[in-house]
């Protein structure tokens, strides 16, 4: 009798431990969790770093908690992905309409050199009006980029100048400042609007 | 005899086709479409152009380079992004186009770098780019210059 008892609080045990492990995979590998390839950033509240927005204000991580954030890298003298990304974007915010005014969007350079406060204004006032750009100093840029897990890289060219390779997704955030996903480069186009709905709606549950 | 008559209007029928396409000049089998860029700001940057080039013949043909007055470096360039999400961007060498295929050049992948401009690219403007064939065949088109945030030939 009792060690039948024991025996099933052992099943039940070893269930929980197993129903466990499965959600702990539903949520970090599995269907439930972010779908793209490669490092995921860590939460904002987790990161530091000190910037300059493209009208000279002062911004950190700090500046981005309360409300959802899209972020992405990129470079002012990028030809083809940046301003690519950069029109994609305010596509996806015309589309979003009202709901976008919810949403941070920041441009960040991995090009401080040539990305001055004054070349980010330039460059962004282009784009859709939401978007904001941020340099800084180079050290400050490496900080965001190991917050973010993205890289970048210098490489010389041909005509004497240099290229950036760098992180071409667009990473979104919760209002409370969690990873909600990722828009990569290449996925199809009509996926991100529901995946930026997806960060909007984190911020009503009250995302933990 | 009948076959060959057959092959004569289909040839004939081709470079009618060729011919009546917005290439200005160079081997008529060789049709571009839907060329459009971007506006720059200033000269410092590059530029890029994209356009879909197709070859209706019957012979393969080889794109080996780019001329225009506008840059000093036209080149075809290609943009890879790998698994982890990473974009980086280098020379295409040369293309070469299977008969009857057409190659994209579409923001991400590939396009007409253009390196060293000797002026601003103006939305509303047009340039001329010659496109270099390995056979000493060119093409000419005039590429119109659309918004900075253009999305694709239709902004």
């Amino acid at each position: 009798m009792q060690r039948r008892a024991i025996l099933g609080y052992g099943a039940a045990g070893a269930g929980a431990v197993a129903l466990m492990l499965f959600v702990g995979w539903w949520q970090v590998d599995g269907p439930g969790g972010p779908e793209p390839i490669g490092q995921r950033p860590v939460a904002l509240t987790a990161m530091d770093f000190r910037l300059t927005d493209h009208e000279g204000n002062a911004v950190g991580p700090e500046t981005l908690i309360g409300r959802p954030t899209m972020a992405f890298f990129g470079f002012t003298y990028c030809p083809d992905v940046c301003p690519t990304t950069l029109s994609d974007i305010s596509g996806w915010l015309d589309d979003l309409g009202d709901e976008a005014d919810e949403m941070n969007v920041v441009f960040i350079t991995v090009d401080p050199e040539r990305d001055t406060v004054e070349t980010m204004a330039e460059y962004v006032g282009y784009f859709h009006p939401a978007i904001r750009g941020w340099t800084g100093p180079e050290e400050q840029i490496a900080r965001v980029a190991d917050g973010f897990h993205a890289t970048y890289e210098r490489v010389p060219t041909e005509s004497g100048d240099y290229t950036m390779n760098h992180s071409a997704s667009v990473f979104l955030f919760a209002a409370s400042g969690r990873f909600v996903t990722m828009i990569d480069y290449h996925e199809p186009r009509e996926f991100a609007v529901p995946k930026i709905r997806r960060a909007l709606e984190e911020e009503t549950e009250g995302a933990t | 005899m009948k076959k060959h008559i057959l092959t004569g209007t289909l040839t004939a029928l081709l470079t009618l086709g060729g011919l009546s396409v917005p290439a200005l000049a160079g081997p008529e089998d060789v049709v571009v479409e839907n060329a459009w860029s971007r506006a720059s700001i200033g000269m410092n940057r590059p530029g890029a152009a994209y356009m879909t080039i197709r070859n209706t013949g019957d012979e393969p043909v080889t794109l080996i380079g780019l001329t225009t007055p506008l840059a000093m470096m036209p080149e075809i360039h290609e943009t890879k992004t790998n698994a982890e999400g990473v974009s980086s961007m280098s020379p295409a060498g040369e293309i070469v186009i299977a008969p009857g295929e057409s190659i994209a050049l579409e923001p991400g992948g590939l396009h007409a770098m253009l390196m060293r401009l000797q002026e601003p690219m103006t939305e509303g403007d047009t340039f001329p780019l010659t496109l270099l064939f390995d056979d000493g065949g060119e093409v000419t088109v005039e590429v119109p210059i659309l918004s900075i945030a253009a999305r694709g030939p239709e902004d």
